[in-house]
C-alpha cells in the first residue's frame, strides 16, 4: 500500500508542474443563470468559461421560441477577461430564450452548448 | 486603428488559423458528442478513440468463490493513430492470495485493442465505436496466476448515449448518460490443461449522472468547481459462456457504484466492487483510477493522432 501511495504522490507532483490553465473550455456559469427566470429583459448575456477563449472562433447567439434571433450580433470577449463571452440583447418580451454557444479555447479545443432562460417569470 | 496594430491583429489571426487547422482533430479527442462529455469509465470500455492513459488503476478484488483474493495494478494507454482510429495497450501486475496458501505475484496477460470510431451524433449525444480486443497467450504467469495460455479475440461494439435531447419538461433527467459495450470472446484454443475454453458473450453498461452537464446546460443549482465536475455512476459488466460450457460454470460479473471527478487534465475515479452472484465471489472490493488526458496535457505533440505528428 505504501508503494501505491508513493506512485500517486509522484503523479500528483507531475500534475503540479503542468502549465496552469484549463484545456477544454467548459461553461462555468452565466448571467442570466442557466435555466433561470428573470423578471425583466436583461440588456446583455454574459458567459464565464473555465479557460481563456480564442476570439476569432468563439461565438454565442440567443433565439426566442420561434427560433428568431434576439441578440444584437455583437458577441465579444472583454480584453480584461479572456475567459468571458458577452452579447447584447434586444428588449425581450416574456418568454423562453435559448442561448447557443460555440467556443475554442486558446489551446485549440472546441466545445459547445445550449441552455435556456426565461423572462417575465422571475 | 494604426497600421501596426492592424498588422499585429492580422498576424495573430493567421497564426491562430494555422494552429487550428493543424490541431483540429486533436480538438475532437476525448469523449465528446455535441455538448455531452463522456468520462473514461473504469469497468466498461469507452465508446470513443482517445489519447489517454490510466496510470495507475489499483483494484482490490472481492474474494473469489474459492476464497482467493487478487490485487491488481493496471496501466492502459489509449492512442489515436488517425482522428478516427486508435489503439489501446495495457497490462497489469497482479498479486494473488489463494486461501490458506502463500501469495504469488506476476504479470497478467497483455491486452491490445484496435478501434474505429463508427459515428458521433452531436445533437443526440450518441457515439459508436467498433473494436477488436486481443488478450495475448503466454504474456502473463500462466501456471502461478492462471493467466491464459491461449489468445482470445474479442470483437466489440461500444456505444454512448446522453439524454440531453429529452424534452425540457424533464430537466433533471437530461444529465443522464449511458455507455455500454457488447462483444464476444473467441479463444484460439478449445481447451487448456483438459479444461474447455468457452466462447463468451461479454456485456457491460455504465449509468452516469453528470453534474457538470446539469450546471452547464440544464439548471445552475449553484454548484461550483470541484463539485460541479463530479459524475456519480454505476457500472455493471458480465461474461456469459455460450459454448463448451463446463458444468457449474455460469455467468459472472460485478456491479460497481462509484464516482468520477473529471478535471482539465486528468480524472480520478473510485468504485466499490460487488460480485453479481456467488459464481463471481463474495464480499466486496474496490478500485481507484488516476486517468490522464494526453490530448489536453500535450495538445501539440504526443496528444495528437500519430498521423499528424509529421
Amino acid at each position: 500500500m505504501r508503494r501505491i501511495m508513493m506512485v500517486f504522490a509522484a503523479l500528483a507532483a507531475v500534475i503540479g508542474v503542468v502549465p496552469a490553465g484549463w484545456a477544454h473550455a467548459f461553461l462555468d456559469h452565466a448571467s442570466p443563470a442557466v435555466g433561470s427566470s428573470v423578471p425583466t429583459s436583461p440588456p446583455v448575456i454574459t458567459l464565464w468559461f473555465t479557460q481563456d477563449l480564442e476570439p476569432a472562433f468563439s461565438n454565442v447567439t440567443v433565439t426566442d421560441e420561434a427560433g428568431q434571433t434576439v441578440d444584437l450580433g455583437n458577441a465579444h470577449i472583454p480584453q480584461d477577461n479572456p475567459a468571458e463571452l458577452q452579447i447584447g440583447l434586444k428588449a425581450l418580451p416574456a418568454g423562453t430564450y435559448t442561448v447557443s454557444w460555440h467556443v475554442v479555447s486558446v489551446d485549440t479545443h472546441p466545445t459547445e452548448g445550449t441552455f435556456t432562460f426565461e423572462v417575465g417569470h422571475g | 486603428m494604426s497600421a501596426a496594430i492592424l498588422e499585429a491583429r492580422v498576424q495573430s489571426a493567421l497564426a491562430t488559423t494555422i494552429i487550428l487547422l493543424f490541431a483540429n482533430s486533436t480538438a475532437l479527442a476525448h469523449g465528446f458528442a455535441g455538448q455531452r462529455f463522456f468520462p473514461a469509465t473504469i469497468l466498461t470500455d469507452d465508446p470513443f478513440v482517445a489519447d489517454e492513459i490510466s496510470l495507475p488503476q489499483v483494484s482490490v478484488n472481492p474474494p473469489g468463490p474459492d476464497g482467493a483474493r487478487a490485487t491488481d495494478i493496471q496501466i492502459d494507454l489509449s492512442k489515436r493513430i488517425t482522428p478516427d482510429t486508435g489503439l489501446i495497450i495495457g497490462d497489469q501486475g497482479q498479486r494473488l492470495k489463494p486461501s490458506g496458501l502463500p501469495a504469488v505475484t506476476g504479470l497478467g496477460p497483455l491486452h491490445t485493442e484496435g478501434q474505429y470510431q463508427l459515428f458521433i451524433n452531436g445533437p443526440h449525444e450518441v457515439l459508436g465505436l467498433l473494436g477488436l480486443n486481443v488478450t495475448w497467450a503466454h504474456t502473463g504467469r500462466v501456471q502461478a496466476l492462471g493467466a491464459p495460455d491461449f489468445t482470445t479475440l474479442s470483437p466489440t461494439f461500444n456505444f454512448g448515449k446522453g439524454f440531453g435531447d429529452l424534452p425540457r419538461s424533464l430537466p433533471y433527467l437530461r444529465p443522464i448518460a449511458i455507455t455500454g459495450n457488447l462483444g464476444f470472446g473467441f479463444p484460439t484454443k478449445t481447451e487448456s490443461a483438459g479444461v474447455p475454453n468457452p466462447t463468451t458473450f461479454n456485456y457491460g453498461f455504465a449509468f452516469e449522472y453528470s453534474l457538470s452537464y446539469l450546471v452547464c446546460c440544464v439548471k445552475d443549482i449553484g454548484l461550483r468547481s470541484p463539485f460541479s465536475q463530479l459524475i456519480p455512476l454505476v457500472e455493471v459488466a458480465f461474461t456469459t459462456p455460450i459454448n463448451r460450457i463446463t458444468p457449474g460454470v455460469t455467468t459472472t460479473g460485478t456491479i460497481q457504484p462509484g464516482i468520477i471527478w473529471a478535471g482539465p487534465y486528468f480524472q480520478i475515479g473510485a468504485e466499490a466492487i460487488l460480485p453479481a452472484n456467488h459464481a463471481t465471489g463474495h464480499g466486496f472490493g474496490g478500485v481507484v483510477q488516476l486517468h490522464f488526458y494526453l490530448d489536453d496535457l500535450f495538445p501539440r505533440s504526443i496528444g495528437k493522432p500519430i498521423s499528424e505528428w509529421w
